[in-house]
């Protein structure tokens, strides 16, 4: 019969069908693997913009860690779309968002202020969590600003490598405080340095030609010859010493 | 696939499109394709088709109203979408650009070039075989028997009165039988 042959004619749609559709229309979200501060980083994205990265070389795994977190497919493709892989290249050039599309979509209102205040701390620099919560103006919210990091879903490209604890230790990282001290040294950062700082519970360092006190990792302080260099516990210390902060490093609110 | 499931992701579509989007694309895009397939010129044709069907249904529905999505003939109207695109396929067959490209290593149901052949091959000749109808009984043919549609649906997809799209249909079938005695 010729309705049956017909009937036959019936096949599946090719597999890439799916994906590209849900993709299309952000359903589901894409991946590239690039190079990352410390070997393979993977990158994420949908039409909103970047949702997620994470570093490493398992796909298999991130995929299922995507989709366990998610809960929406996420399938590998060729390359970023264009207007995100120039924009992502240029944020992790210049350490700045500028135009860089950052799916916000599952974040609070004040995970998103975290970060973009984190976003601005530069490379070979650390801030502290209670320097965070200060600069947004919630600096009672010094708990709260350690788990929007935490929950951070764009490491690197919103470096909260950057931000340690309060002591000055370096704190906890999704893939482990080995890969934090990595990262940071790989930008430059002297971390022995910063630690020896804070098992000796010295917060501030400033300059005794200046009289100005900074973030002991703040491009100004670095600048500083160590004969020069003066320690300080706290802000009160450096205050009734004659110093100011910097106006570049905002010191003074993290103390 | 039954007529009453299309019926209940109508009802998901309208409370909840974005939770219902992807089950519409999961039971749909056989029949889409396996329609597209015999109207275009080639499979890549009717892959791009296909994804640009849904990638369209899915703009169209997000600006309408639940009321107007509930009332929907789903099946017919994503059609109309297709039988458009189909036409445009078949006029300039110009592939649209994509934005991003799915590593396709991930997919491993790609036929060997055996099958690719027989395939291709199959297509050749059912295609010629319906391009001896005229287009409205080729389209009505299509949508009946490969893709199963219902005479309403395809009145729907076609724009076209019920009675006129049956009579397409007989007259199709009969003319590919004299075709093929």
């Amino acid at each position: 019969m010729i309705e049956e042959t017909l009937a036959g004619l019936a096949t599946t749609a090719p597999e890439t069908v799916e994906p590209q559709v849900l993709l299309a229309t952000g359903h589901a979200d894409g991946y590239v693997t690039q190079r990352g501060p410390t070997g393979n980083m993977f990158v994420a994205f949908n039409p909103r913009g970047i949702s997620f990265v994470d570093l490493g070389d398992d796909a298999a795994a991130f995929e299922a860690y995507f989709v366990e977190l998610f809960d929406r497919p996420v399938f590998r493709v060729t390359r970023l779309p264009a207007r995100l892989a120039g924009a992502l290249e240029r944020a992790l050039a210049t350490n700045r968002l500028g135009n860089l599309s950052i799916d916000w979509s599952g974040m609070s209102e004040f995970q998103q202020t975290v970060l973009r205040k984190t976003a601005q701390i530069l490379p070979g620099e650390v801030r502290p969590y209670s320097w965070i919560a200060k600069e947004i103006g919630n600096p009672g919210a010094v708990r709260a600003v350690g788990t929007a990091l935490a929950r951070n879903p764009v490491p690197v490209v919103v470096p909260c490598h950057r931000v340690v604890r309060n002591d000055g230790h370096l704190g906890n990282y999704f893939h482990g405080t080995k890969v934090k001290r990595a990262i940071l040294e790989a930008e430059g950062l002297d971390v022995a340095a910063l630690e020896s700082l804070a098992t000796r519970g010295i917060k501030l360092t400033g300059s005794d030609t200046t009289n100005i006190f900074c973030n002991p990792t703040c491009r100004d302080a670095r600048r500083t010859t160590p004969k020069h260099t003066v320690e300080f516990r706290d802000e009160a210390q450096a205050r009734a010493a004659g110093y100011r902060p910097c106006k570049h490093c905002r010191p003074e609110v993290a103390a | 696939m039954a007529t009453d499931t299309v019926g209940l992701v109508n009802g998901r579509l309208a409370n909840n499109l974005d939770g219902a989007f992807p089950d519409l694309v999961r039971n749909l895009q056989h029949g889409v394709y396996s329609g597209v397939l015999r109207m275009v010129p080639s499979a890549a044709d009717a892959e791009d088709v296909t994804q640009e069907t849904f990638i369209r249904a899915y703009r169209a529905l997000s600006e309408y109203e639940p009321a107007r999505i509930r009332e929907l003939n789903l099946r017919g109207w994503i059609w109309t979408i297709a039988l458009n695109l189909c036409r445009n396929a078949a006029r300039t067959r110009s592939r649209r650009p994509r934005t991003v490209e799915l590593v396709r290593d991930a997919f491993d149901t790609a036929p060997g070039p055996d099958a690719l052949a027989i395939e291709e091959a199959d297509l050749d000749y059912w295609s010629q075989m319906l391009a001896k109808l005229p287009p409205a009984q080729r389209r009505a043919v299509v949508l009946r028997h490969v893709v199963g549609l219902t005479y309403d649906e395809i009145a729907v997809a076609t724009r076209r009165p019920p009675g006129t799209v049956k009579a397409d249909v007989h007259r199709g079938i009969k003319k590919l039988k004299e075709v093929l005695a």
